[in-house]
């Protein structure tokens, strides 16, 4: 087999390609410096004047970083549509696409669907409007649908764990010197210092992220909205209480927290496993209370409404810190649900405790806020309790705000667990995480740029598209 | 005023000996204690032999009566044997003649840091070489990041929904979307790998110890200063576009002031007072940024000594680290507060 390079037959689109990216450069720069330098058109047009060419140079370079950018998106969306139809014919990128088709197919239906019927839909319908958004979107749903897929085995091409004499260090493109009936002939992205196939680690990467990042952020949500509720609403001591505990965390460098955390002599103590009894209890009591405050007055429909969601939430949380050989192990075997491995735990905890310190504080001060509200005077008349208050009358109104900062937070989740990969802590030294991705790579980067460059890459535009998102969310919510 | 800084003080110290406590329980667990013991004497000790070095050397001690003596709090613990005293405050094994001559107390309050079990080395003086580092560091990245920030956000927040505005919105969002390891790697290879051969730059920062250039210096500069700027930026930008809709800047404009007197006579003043307090609680996040950076660019500096110190649970070199660091976070935090009172006139008089 002959080595792929990285465009193939499709080589022709290369020079519109860089025509494109060109032009649209020049067009960006031309549209700022006029757009500073000329006063802005305060010009009311006539109405009923019909449509007329733009005029003046500002609205000329406008209309041409207008043009220009389709100009690039077509080229762009031209490349991954001949690489779908040709595949390993228009070399690497082609092969990319092709390998990533489940991935293209899910976003197509997302989009389609989410445009179709946004009227319907809220605040996630309203993210279709904002072209900034809807960037952000798609970016994050083409990491999450790679992680997905990448966790059944679709895209990726090789075992990420396996290493193929012959390959080490080799750049993108090179084909096996010996495949076997069946094998994908070539390594897409190379191969790293110990001859894995970058691409699929940077795809199994993607199931880490995909795996932890969001249900890490949603527990540390439930912890500082249990608390930061209550230290927003009562003040006084409580609130004095919390809030130190919470600037105590804040004050530790994160780093030095992770390395206390998070070494293997700390998890044979079974300290992060008393952590996690702490912090994974907090949903618990948040839906306890929510349900009781909502259900109080009524309590044949209060304990059928307990009972449905609480049990298997305690058999869950029951299954996630009880593990056999270590300090908390009482459940028997066969109740035990599932098993989390390899460090993973650890990891998830202490990402959870970082984090929730900055969600009650901000929790906290939304509540301060929102108390002063003429309906929270109107529950407080009407004699509800403060419990009921704050889960039905205070969470509800601050739900806009907290949408927004959860997905920046997601993103700073990311960056957390990309970090804690890059030193090597908590999950197991071949684990195909980013972080420890670029950990390897990088110390190889004078010589060899690919072990290290995807999975920086992966990591940079999942948490951009998360800000992106958060931004257009932001601005549509501002807009009610 | 005074009452305000007093009892902010006196929660910053309760916050230092909290966390003190915490990485002192932590570095003095079971486990981590056996491992120190097996690196300090050899690694195939039986179970006595590290009972007994443990003993021999202090770390015996109920886990509080061990903090007060790092604290200075409580007297240092004496041994006396055969050949002579040993104790926390007697280097090496003397007679008892002597040991009598020595300090009781010997805790960081009495100005005693301790011994780095991994560097072989005083504590002071190794906080102190590296902390410089670090702190020339940091003067850099300050001296870049700052101004740049301050300049997009003012930019940006000038016209609100202008192209300089979405443009440099833009570049504000990219950067803080770039953590240090990715933006410090994608730099590392542009600018210096033989592939790209541009080799602008060195990948190393080593060499920029001794003798810092433009050269080895500025890619770790910019790394830091970049996922920083970010924020700042935009924490600039919501303040000067909420300063730019207040009353007095349309009264301004209605009475035919230039632009540009606008801006730097009226808006500014004001817009300046939150990004200084964003500025100030910043910091914390740079100390994470250097040791990432220093790590990545081999700059061996505060950060490097929190790995080094970490990685093998140097105990008192660790709380000489938590320390600083707690001091430097609480005392930003402090200048923060007192520095938006100041700048504040609205809170100043009232």
């Amino acid at each position: 087999m002959d080595p792929l390079s990285w465009t193939g037959q499709i080589a022709f689109l290369n020079p519109v390609l860089a025509l494109g990216l060109g032009l649209l450069g020049l067009s960006v720069l031309a549209w700022i410096v006029l757009s500073c330098l000329l006063p802005e058109n305060r010009a009311i047009t006539p109405s009923g004047a019909g449509l007329s060419l733009p005029t003046g140079p500002r609205e000329l370079t406008g209309l041409a970083v207008r043009l220009t950018f389709l100009l690039t998106a077509a080229v762009i969306a031209a490349y991954l549509i001949l690489g779908l139809v040709l595949g390993t014919g228009a070399g690497i990128i082609g092969a990319i696409a092709q390998r990533l088709l489940p991935v293209w197919i899910a976003l197509v239906l997302l989009f389609a669907l989410s445009v179709r019927f946004k009227q319907r839909m809220g605040m996630y319908g309203k993210l279709f409007d904002s072209p900034i958004g809807m960037i952000g979107f798609g970016l994050v749903m083409f990491w999450v649908f790679t992680g997905i897929f990448g966790a059944f085995d679709l895209i990726i091409t090789h075992d990420p764990l396996a290493q193929l004499s012959g390959l080490k260090n080799k750049v993108p493109g090179t084909p096996l010197p010996s495949p076997e009936e069946g094998d994908f002939q070539w390594y897409l992205l190379g191969g790293d210092n110990l001859a894995r196939d970058v691409f699929s680690r940077m795809v199994k990467g993607a199931w880490e992220v995909v795996k932890i990042a969001p249900l890490a952020t949603i527990f540390a949500f439930m912890a500082g909205i249990t608390l930061g509720l209550p230290a927003g609403y009562f003040g006084g001591r409580i609130d004095t209480f919390l809030s130190f505990l919470a600037n105590l965390i804040l004050a530790f460098p994160v780093i030095l927290l992770f390395y206390l955390l998070v070494t293997p002599e700390i998890v044979q103590t079974g300290l992060p496993q008393y952590m996690a009894a702490v912090l994974f209890a907090f949903p618990l009591i948040f839906f306890a209370v929510w349900i009781n405050a909502r259900f109080r007055t009524q309590p044949h429909q209060n304990r059928l409404w307990l009972s449905v969601v609480l049990i298997p939430l305690v058999w869950g949380y029951f299954s996630v810190i009880n593990q056999t050989e270590s300090k908390i192990n009482f459940l028997p075997q066969s109740l035990d649900l599932f098993n989390i491995t390899g460090g993973i735990l650890v990891v998830f905890v202490s990402v959870v405790f970082v984090n929730s310190p900055t969600v009650f504080r901000i929790v906290r001060g939304l509540t301060m806020d929102i108390k002063t509200r003429d309906y929270v005077a109107a529950a407080q008349t009407r004699g509800e309790r403060p419990w009921y208050i704050m889960l039905w009358e205070v969470l509800p109104n601050a739900r806009g705000p907290l949408i927004v900062d959860f997905c920046l937070r997601i993103g700073y989740t990311t960056i957390l667990l990309g970090t804690l990969g890059f030193f090597g802590l908590g999950l197991p030294p071949e684990s195909p995480d980013w972080g420890s991705t670029i950990n390897e790579g990088r110390k190889l980067l004078a010589i060899y740029l690919h072990p290290a460059l995807p999975p920086a890459f992966a990591l940079l535009s999942l948490v951009l598209g998360l800000n992106l998102l958060a931004d257009g969310l932001r601005e549509e919510s501002m807009k009610d | 005023m005074g009452l305000f800084i007093l009892r902010r003080s006196g929660v910053m110290i309760l916050t230092a000996l909290c966390l003190t406590f915490i990485v002192f329980v932590l570095t003095n667990l079971e486990p981590n204690l056996e491992k120190l013991a097996k690196t300090q004497g050899n690694f195939r000790m039986s179970d006595e032999a590290v009972n007994s070095w443990l003993n021999n050397n202090g770390y015996g001690q109920p886990t509080v009566v061990k903090y007060g003596q790092w604290l200075g709090a409580l007297p240092g613990w004496t041994r006396t044997t055969e050949e002579g005293v040993t104790g926390r405050c007697i280097t090496g094994t003397q007679p008892e003649s002597e040991a009598d001559q020595a300090a009781r107390f010997c805790g960081i309050l009495q100005g005693g840091w301790g011994y780095s079990t991994r560097f072989k080395d005083d504590v002071a003086s190794i906080i102190s070489v590296r902390l410089g580092n670090t702190g020339y560091l940091m003067l850099w990245v300050l001296v870049i990041m700052v101004p740049s920030a301050l300049i997009i956000g003012v930019l940006a927040g000038m016209r609100e929904g202008s192209v300089t505005d979405r443009s440099l919105s833009t570049v504000s969002i990219l950067t803080t979307a770039t953590p240090e390891y990715v933006s410090g790697v994608i730099l590392i290879a542009i600018f210096t790998s033989s592939t790209v051969g541009l080799k602008w730059f060195k990948g190393t920062a080593t060499s920029a110890m001794e003798n810092p250039t433009f050269e080895n210096f500025f890619l770790p500069v910019l790394t830091i200063a970049l996922y920083g700027m970010g924020y700042i930026a935009r924490m600039t930008r919501a303040s000067m576009t909420e300063v730019m809709t207040a009353q007095y800047i349309r009264t301004a404009r209605l009475k035919g002031v230039s632009f540009h007197n606008i801006i730097l006579k009226h808006a500014l003043r004001n817009a300046l007072i939150a990004p200084f307090t964003v500025i100030m609680l910043q910091f914390p996040w740079l100390l994470n940024g250097v040791v990432i950076v220093e790590t990545l660019f081999n700059y061996k500096g505060f950060g490097w000594i929190l790995v080094e110190a970490a990685g093998n649970n140097d105990i008192e070199l660790l709380l000489a680290i938590s320390v600083v660091s707690v001091v430097v976070v609480l005392v930003t935090q402090l200048i923060s507060d007192i520095g938006y009172v100041y700048l504040n006139p609205r809170i100043r008089i009232s």
